[in-house]
């Protein structure tokens, strides 16, 4: 076993972690989060010059050769800072549909253009009533003259509302929530027939409900054969979300003990109640195991073995959800009042902990899952 | 043993259920139903609709307008108000300052301030925390110096609750720094309008504003606006806490949201089958009505051992009661969330009168999280659950 990273993969942390620091505290974040987009163009920038929208995509794609490891150390980062910027929705999400699902001329085409920051893309692929069945789609693609013609409702798309193209899971044949017959679709954000109603999340970011009517898209890959290539991009979400969350964790950790510390009552620290001290202990030990579970779920998304890929996953995302339950409920009760106000950072992280709890399937979802089929252990 | 509620009891919970089912404006109720917070208005309305019928402040002594109902119709009130949807009475005024002043006020006080919190034309805010002095609340900071027929006080307040709409606030403050901290504070009395107060808006994580900063900067208060004795003000806070705690399980509450949860369960269809088919959510809907029954049961036992008890004793099984209460309703906020799942996500704040555009996903959707956000404060204020904890162990087990 190995848990340590090569050069090349100390250097994309160092770098993520630099800049975090130097350019998100969290006052800084506030002007982002302030701004026309909801996050920071010049930062999405460097992102790009530094090589982090590119790192994830093999080189023969116009990527950095880079994976699931790299998409983690960066995304840790970014939990810890809350960064606002559109990487799990362009990279992660979008990206993986096409690693995942595109034809190599089509990846080659978009991924330089994803790895310069220059385009901008969202994947809708959830519906109002689908729930956390990736599968479960009613929107339909059909052949016309040149292109498909789409018609149908998308929701929850994650940065939909400001992202130039969408990757849209259409239906193409099947019934509404078969793995067969699903198809992906590029769609130009301003299209005739695609309405967007933006909006911002509980989080602080931004996403859409995206309604089709006849808009005209190309087909990434083969139509009818995405269901895989979708189940693939969504373990990578949770991979991806996993390290988000952790990073989280972690700074809420961090937080609530220099909290204990410096906040004095009755004449003391209140960090000098054992009572407090044990449950910042229990903080640390939900910690390192969603530590744990998220180099499970990077290291499982190439396991070739699917059946056991999938259990890795809902394994991770269990205890991630558990965890950030956890640190997020116990983070706020230790800080006592400060934390329930919107100056504050912990209380962001709580939210985001929550609505990482309540993608892709919350912990009970992913345990009830785990729980009808084969054990974790041979 | 009795464990039922006798004929009269069953009576009177049918005509609170009534009244409240008669009387409250249904456009009130459906906002709470939705889990929108009350305006101002809204509670206004309320609670001289409840006075009017006599029931301003029931738990009050008769002469001042209260009901002399015993505990368990004065609990059986609050529940059904609480089941009902309707808006809660203005707990600073009617559970709070009411109380003290009835029970340690001059009869000045009493003539002036007591008609006035019955039927709300005096909004109250709490100023008893501090940034300094949560917890330890005896470690407050702010001052008040006598001066001539005036009292001046200086200092900051915080967590005001609801301070941005309140006439008068009732402050703690230090009036004697050379003693033992809890015997050197006074209870005051100040109208908002004082030159000198300044109200500062908090924004919580919800994206709501309940709570403020309140400063006092020399502001001048009549000598009469002091409250019993001098230096005596820590005995009347421990009195009125006494009196917030014992409403504090919010059995209502929780009831409430129980309900709304097997509603919504029912409703909400992802995929093949409702959420309410999911034996998982099914099994933690039950724990908790198991959880809120046993509490009820529970409340009772108190409510009815508080008939003998000694007068003016705090009672250390009303931290019990805290604890669980403040559980249930996160419990209770938890499985909303559940049943929500991923529409959880948007954000669609309040914006006064436009609490019911259209919304994004299911149209009972947009309170959800901010609901679940904002309960975590039930377990931090009221006294903490720590410091709840704390009590348990010193007072029920002598640890
Ligand atoms: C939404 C909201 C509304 C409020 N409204 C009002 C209001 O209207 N008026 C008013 O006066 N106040 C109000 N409060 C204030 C409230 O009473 C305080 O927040 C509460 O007393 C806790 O104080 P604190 O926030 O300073 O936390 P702290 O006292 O700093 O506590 C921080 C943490 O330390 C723990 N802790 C502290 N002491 C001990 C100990 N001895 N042993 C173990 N653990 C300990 C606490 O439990 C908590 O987990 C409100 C608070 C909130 C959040």
């Amino acid at each position: 076993m190995d848990f340590d990273l090569s050069d090349e993969q100390k250097l994309v942390a160092d770098n993520v972690a630099r800049l975090m620091k130097d350019k998100y505290g969290f006052e800084q974040r506030k002007t982002y989060a302030a701004s026309a987009s909801g996050f920071s163009e010049p930062l999405w920038r460097q992102y790009a010059e530094l090589g982090l929208l590119g790192a994830p995509f093999a080189e023969e794609d116009g990527g950095y050769g880079g994976g699931a490891v790299e998409i983690m150390l960066t995304q840790e980062a970014f939990g810890r800072a809350l960064a606002l910027e559109p990487y799990f929705a362009s990279v992660v999400l979008a990206g993986g549909a096409l690693r995942h699902g595109a034809t190599p001329e089509q990846r080659a085409a978009l991924i330089p253009e994803i790895a310069s920051g220059e385009l901008r893309l969202a994947l809708a692929h959830m519906e109002p009533q689908s729930g956390w069945n990736a599968f479960d789609v009613r929107t339909t693609a059909k052949k016309g003259a040149q292109d498909y013609v789409i018609d149908g409702e998308k929701g929850l798309v994650l940065n939909g509302d400001s992202a130039q193209k969408l990757i849209v899971l259409a239906r193409v044949s099947g019934k509404q929530r078969d793995v067969d017959g699903l198809g992906l679709f590029l769609v130009d954000g301003d299209a005739p027939g695609v309405t967007r109603r933006g909006y911002a999340t509980q989080d602080g970011r931004r996403a859409a409900e995206v309604t089709l009517a006849g808009a005209l898209a190309t087909p990434l890959g083969e139509p009818g054969r995405a269901g895989p290539a979708m189940a693939r991009v969504i373990e990578d979400a949770i991979a991806a979300l996993s390290a988000e969350a952790v990073g989280a964790m972690a700074e809420a950790v961090e937080m609530t003990t220099d909290y204990l510390k410096t906040r004095k009552q009755f004449g003391v620290a209140i960090g000098s109640f054992q009572a407090l001290q044990h449950r910042a202990a229990d903080m640390v030990v939900a910690l390192e195991q969603a530590r744990s579970m998220m180099y499970l779920a990077a290291m499982s998304s190439s396991d070739p073995d699917t059946a056991a890929r999938a259990r890795a996953m809902a394994a991770a995302k269990a205890q991630i959800g558990r965890s950030a339950k956890f640190i997020g409920q116990q983070a706020t009760q230790l800080h006592g009042g400060i934390a329930m106000t919107h100056e504050y950072k912990l209380g962001h992280l709580f939210k985001r902990l929550t609505m990482i709890d309540m993608a892709y399937g919350d912990a009970d979802h992913h345990l009830a899952k785990l729980g009808e089929g084969e054990s974790l252990f041979d | 043993m009795d464990l039922g509620f006798s004929a009269e009891e069953i009576a009177f919970r049918a005509q609170v259920r009534d009244f409240v089912a008669n009387n409250l404006p249904p456009a009130i109720r459906e906002k709470l139903v939705g889990g929108h917070h009350p305006s101002k208005d809204d509670i206004v309305t309320w609670t001289r609709i409840l006075a009017n019928k006599g029931w301003g402040a029931p738990h009050w002594p008769v002469e001042w307008g209260g009901t002399g109902w015993d505990a368990i119709k004065l609990s059986i009130f609050t529940d059904e108000i609480q089941r009902g949807h309707a808006p809660e009475s203005l707990a600073f005024g009617t559970s709070m300052v009411g109380p003290v002043i009835a029970t340690f006020g001059t009869q000045a006080q009493k003539e002036r301030f007591l008609p006035r919190i019955l039927d709300l034309r005096d909004w109250w805010c709490q100023g008893f925390s501090e940034p300094g002095a949560g917890s330890d609340l005896a470690g407050l900071r702010t001052k008040a110096e006598r001066d001539g027929d005036s009292w001046v006080i200086n200092g900051q307040k915080t967590w005001t609750t609801l301070a941005q709409y309140a006439d008068w606030i009732f402050v703690l403050a230090r009036t004697d720094g050379n003693v033992k901290k809890q015997e050197g504070i006074s209870f005051f009395l100040c109208d908002m309008k004082t030159p000198g107060v300044t109200v500062r808006p908090i924004q919580t994580i919800d994206g709501g504003h309940e709570v403020n900063e309140v400063f006092f900067d020399n502001v001048r208060i009549p000598a009469e606006n002091l409250v019993g004795e001098v230096n005596k003000g820590w005995d009347y806070a421990k009195f009125l806490l006494s009196n917030e705690r014992n409403g504090i399980a919010r059995v209502g509450v929780s009831k409430a949201r129980l309900a709304k949860v097997r509603r919504l369960a029912s409703l909400a269809v992802y995929g093949d089958k409702p959420k309410m088919d999911d034996p998982v959510f099914r099994m933690k809907l039950a724990a908790a009505e198991v959880d809120l029954k046993a509490l009820e049961m529970t409340q009772m036992r108190v409510i009815a051992a508080s008939r003998t008890a000694p007068k003016g004793k705090p009672n250390p099984m009303s931290s019990v009661l805290k604890i669980k209460g403040s559980e249930l309703q996160q419990t209770t906020t938890e499985l909303l969330m559940d049943v929500v799942g991923p529409y959880a996500l948007p954000y669609q704040p309040e914006q006064g009168d436009r609490w019911n555009e259209p919304s994004v996903g299911p149209d009972w959707a947009s309170t959800i999280a901010p609901t679940y956000f904002n309960t975590r404060k039930v377990s931090i204020y009221g006294g903490s659950n720590e410091i709840q904890r704390n009590i348990i162990a010193k007072a029920i087990l002598g640890l």
